[in-house]
């Protein structure tokens, strides 16, 4: 276990290193850099004055140096400095962490506690009228996009309470503040939990009609413990790896309700920084992201073994 | 007697409506004003900026030199008003502007304002001081001025190459602040100190910026806000929903557009909305300079193909101006009549007669029914830029033209135009004082970093020079209108209509005054005032 446990996190580094070169060299294939973005933004180009800035950004340097001046500052815990704020990058990124993480993690929390027991209502009460029901409401989750499930709360919470959940940075009481995440958690959970119930479904449709389930009804057991101890345990290793994935995916459903509810996540800032071609800190956070996504599949294959007992990460 | 008691009466009646009058009138301290801010500015310096997105939030940090009556809504030589000089003089050849300037005045972190502050500004914009701008966008403002300088803490001298009115109007935009020597241009993009109305609190990028009332502010009593808090929200639909909401007192300056004001206006009816000119034409840039537009009869043809109205009904339901390149009247000071502009080749009301003329033309180029000049439209990945654009491609249609939208993003616009590096371009010009040296020079001279047409006609630039050294307002506005109609006849970068915006706020919010020919010079809100 322990030498699995080394080369699973070896493994992890190349990755890391391998995303590193990626990043960086995919950022500098895009078009434009900061310098062109300024000076677009004002309207002319005076070659001098764009020389002089670029000098000063240390974008005149060969690709190579500034990688490695990118790297070698990384594992000094140097993340440079923001060319659009001056400020170093680490304070900008710090404080933005917390509130995506409390909205992805609301997120992941609202997708596993509505999808895996109405995938488990939908499975057992399979072909009623409640399943059909259930699998309308899973359905739409997925055909609607986030944004637009996002405005459609926000217009809605306008035209029938004169309120609109936004983001607020100073809540008054802890119902607001529960209110400034949960509801775009639950807009961008949605498809999540919708994914969560399908899977669940079909999942546990195929263990309740394994034997050891008829076996343990026949002993007499209960609904409650057949469907929830023995059924659902065994079909919660493909949920896990989908609610793992999703995890990874988020981010990518979290850019567009960050935008739409206003709120000043990692999500929507890294937009902003990609527009304005802000490489120490697209740089940083992609490998923030992907730091995040590798540990998240990691966190998922160590959850294979809690589950189920058969799996053994053998040396 | 009983009409001697309703008399009484209808005169107390009426004594009492004029007092309450009187004292919802009279101006309350205290409150903070909550805008919505369209997008997060790169960083705070005026200065260094180049779009009002850093003008609306910072300029109420600052003072300038002189600045536009606040409260007229219309910038014109006559509403130029002292703020840090206290008055100004012209020499007699007119090639010296000497101001006095105001004693007293603190900046907010508590030294002294004085003349050599003024130098330090502008031979900061000169390019003149060791320390320099990140960027100098209006650098070229300043090319006939020789030198700043001070004369005693309290005065400062304009030294020009020659007369140039129009330099007071470039000293009142909200571009131009008077920056302290003792700051680094540095510390201004993340923490500017003004001697303005507000103090600058902070500024989270994509998040908020916040201002604080300035207590030992030199104008006494003022300003009657305690702050004002801009609150970052790019997406256009959220922001509009919360200032239906009433989480925002007022929209962001001129960004609600005219579709979506009827939006507002149904859901908010107490909503008080304006529209006035941006003074932001949306034109034609043609590359002049190769195949097939270096002939002059296609590029006239193109001129005459459009229908400038049917823009305005698409795009603003007709509320948008058809003009030359100075902003049209009423409000613009310097446009041309409706009479003479009419007179230019595509203005006249004929659309379709005007369609034939352009037809043949291409015909005597070489082009018609059936041999189609193919051309790529470029623009800039805006729907305000995009969205016309369109509209351009399906009235070239009418003349043998077959245009395909080439959508560029924005880092690659200005390079790309400014390499020739494209045959047909729509683009937008923004103009942040309504005044013809600004717009001349920047956009026709020739080797003029904005020139984005190259066009080069020698005779006109002694026009501008021309114009721009007359005193006489009168002299120089016929000056102006025959140099707009040759620029508009050149076909040097046709003009399709000047754009128009909405603004909206909560009817307790008073004083504020939307300029109608610029979007960047109304903003310092120091007797802005909460009616709560």
């Amino acid at each position: 276990m322990f030498a699995y446990l080394v080369r699973r996190l070896f493994l992890m580094l190349v990755t890391l290193f391998g995303i590193s070169v990626v990043i960086f060299f995919l950022l500098r294939i895009v078009p434009g850099n900061i310098v062109d973005i300024l000076f677009a933004a004002a309207g002319y180009v005076d070659p001098a004055d764009k020389v002089d800035l670029e000098k000063q950004l240390g974008i005149d340097q060969p690709l190579v140096m500034q990688y490695l001046h990118w790297i070698g500052g990384l594992l000094h815990g140097d993340l440079g400095y923001s060319y659009v704020s001056e400020k170093p990058a680490l304070q900008e990124i710090l404080p933005r962490i917390p509130i995506t993480a409390r909205l992805a993690g609301l997120a992941l929390l609202f997708s596993a506690s509505i999808g895996i027991p109405l995938g488990v209502l939908s499975a057992v009460k399979q072909g009623t009228r409640l399943d059909y029901a259930l699998r309308v409401v899973s359905l739409s989750g997925l055909s609607l996009p986030s944004f637009w499930l996002g405005l459609l709360i926000l217009t809605a919470a306008v035209a029938m309470f004169g309120e609109i959940p936004i983001f607020n940075p100073n809540p008054r009481t802890w119902l607001e503040a529960f209110a400034t995440y949960a509801v775009p958690a639950a807009a961008v959970g949605f498809r999540s939990a919708a994914l969560t119930m399908r899977i669940t479904r079909s999942s546990m449709l195929e263990v309740l009609r394994q034997d050891y389930i008829r076996t343990a009804r026949a002993k007499g057991a209960s609904d409650a413990a057949v469907n929830y101890h023995h059924a659902l345990k065994n079909a919660i290793l493909p949920v896990i790896t989908v609610i793992g994935i999703e995890a990874a995916f988020l981010i990518g459903g979290l850019i567009v309700t960050e935008t739409v509810f206003n709120i000043p996540g990692v999500a929507r800032f890294l937009v902003e920084a990609i527009r304005w071609r802000d490489y120490p800190i697209v740089q940083n956070l992609v490998m923030l992201i992907a730091v995040v996504v590798v540990s998240a599949n990691f966190v998922v294959d160590m959850l294979y073994a809690v589950f189920d007992p058969r799996i053994r990460y053998t040396d | 007697m009983r009409s001697v008691w309703a008399l009484a009466a209808t005169a107390a009646l009426s004594l009492l409506a004029f007092s309450t009058m009187t004292l919802a009138a009279e101006p309350k301290q205290g409150g903070i004003l909550r805008i919505y801010h369209r997008d997060s500015p790169a960083n705070a310096s005026i200065l260094e900026g180049a779009t009002y997105s850093v003008n609306v939030p910072f300029m109420g940090v600052f003072n300038n030199l002189v600045i536009y009556d606040q409260h007229i809504a219309q910038n014109s030589p006559d509403t130029l008003r002292p703020e840090l000089a206290e008055s100004w003089s012209w020499s007699s050849d007119n090639k010296k502007l000497t101001f006095k300037l105001r004693q007293g005045v603190k900046w907010h972190d508590g030294k002294p304002f004085t003349s050599a502050d003024v130098k330090c500004t502008f031979d900061l914009l000169m390019g003149k001081s060791q320390q320099k701008l990140r960027q100098n966008p209006r650098k070229a403002w300043y090319s006939e001025v020789n030198d700043v300088t001070p004369n005693g803490d309290f005065e400062v001298s304009f030294d020009l190459k020659r007369p140039q009115p129009s330099l007071l109007a470039m000293l009142a935009s909200g571009y131009t602040p008077i920056y302290p020597c003792h700051v680094s241009p540095a510390d201004m993009r993340t923490h500017p100190i003004g001697t303005g109305p507000y103090k600058f609190v902070e500024f989270k990028a994509n998040e908020s910026i916040k201002l604080t009332r300035n207590p030992d502010y030199w104008k006494k009593g003022l300003p009657y806000l305690d702050g004002i808090e801009y609150t970052i929200i790019p997406n256009r639909s959220t922001a509009i929903l919360a200032f239906v909401a009433g989480k925002f007192d007022m929209t962001f300056p001129t960004h609600i557009t005219i579709p979506l004001l009827k939006d507002i206006k149904s859901q908010a009816p107490n909503a008080v909305c304006v529209v006035e000119p941006t003074n932001v034409s949306t034109n034609i840039i043609v590359n002049s300079s190769s195949p097939p537009f270096d002939n002059i009869d296609i590029r006239r043809a193109m001129s005459l193909a459009l229908d400038r109205k049917a823009f305005i009904d698409i795009l603003f339901e007709g509320q948008a101006d058809i003009g030359g390149t100075m902003l049209p009247p009423p409000q613009g000071i310097w446009g041309m009549p409706k009479d003479k502009l009419e007179t230019i080749p595509g203005y006249g009301p004929d659309v379709n007669a005007n369609r034939e003329e352009a037809k043949k033309l291409m015909q005597k180029a070489g082009y018609g029914p059936d041999k189609h000049l193919a051309v790529k439209v470029s623009t800039r990945n805006l729907a305000e830029y995009r969205d016309p654009a369109v509209i351009l491609i399906d009235q070239l249609k009418s003349i043998y033209i077959d245009g395909e939208l080439d959508v560029v993003e924005t880092a690659n616009w200005f390079p790309k135009v400014a390499r020739k590096d494209y045959m047909l371009g729509l683009n937008l010009t923004g103009n942040s004082v309504d005044d013809p040296d600004q717009s001349f020079y920047e956009n026709y001279s020739c080797g003029s970093e904005r020139n984005y047409t190259n066009y080069c006609n020698k005779e006109i630039e002694k026009l501008f020079d021309v114009q721009s050294q007359e005193i006489d307002i009168n002299k120089r506005k016929q000056l102006v209108w025959d140099i707009d109609k040759k620029l508009q006849e050149d076909v040097a970068r046709p003009i399709i209509f000047h754009a128009r915006a909405g603004t909206c706020w909560q009817p307790y919010v008073k004083g504020i005054t939307i300029m109608s020919n610029s979007s960047y010079n109304g903003f310092r809100y120091e007797d802005v005032w909460l009616d709560k």
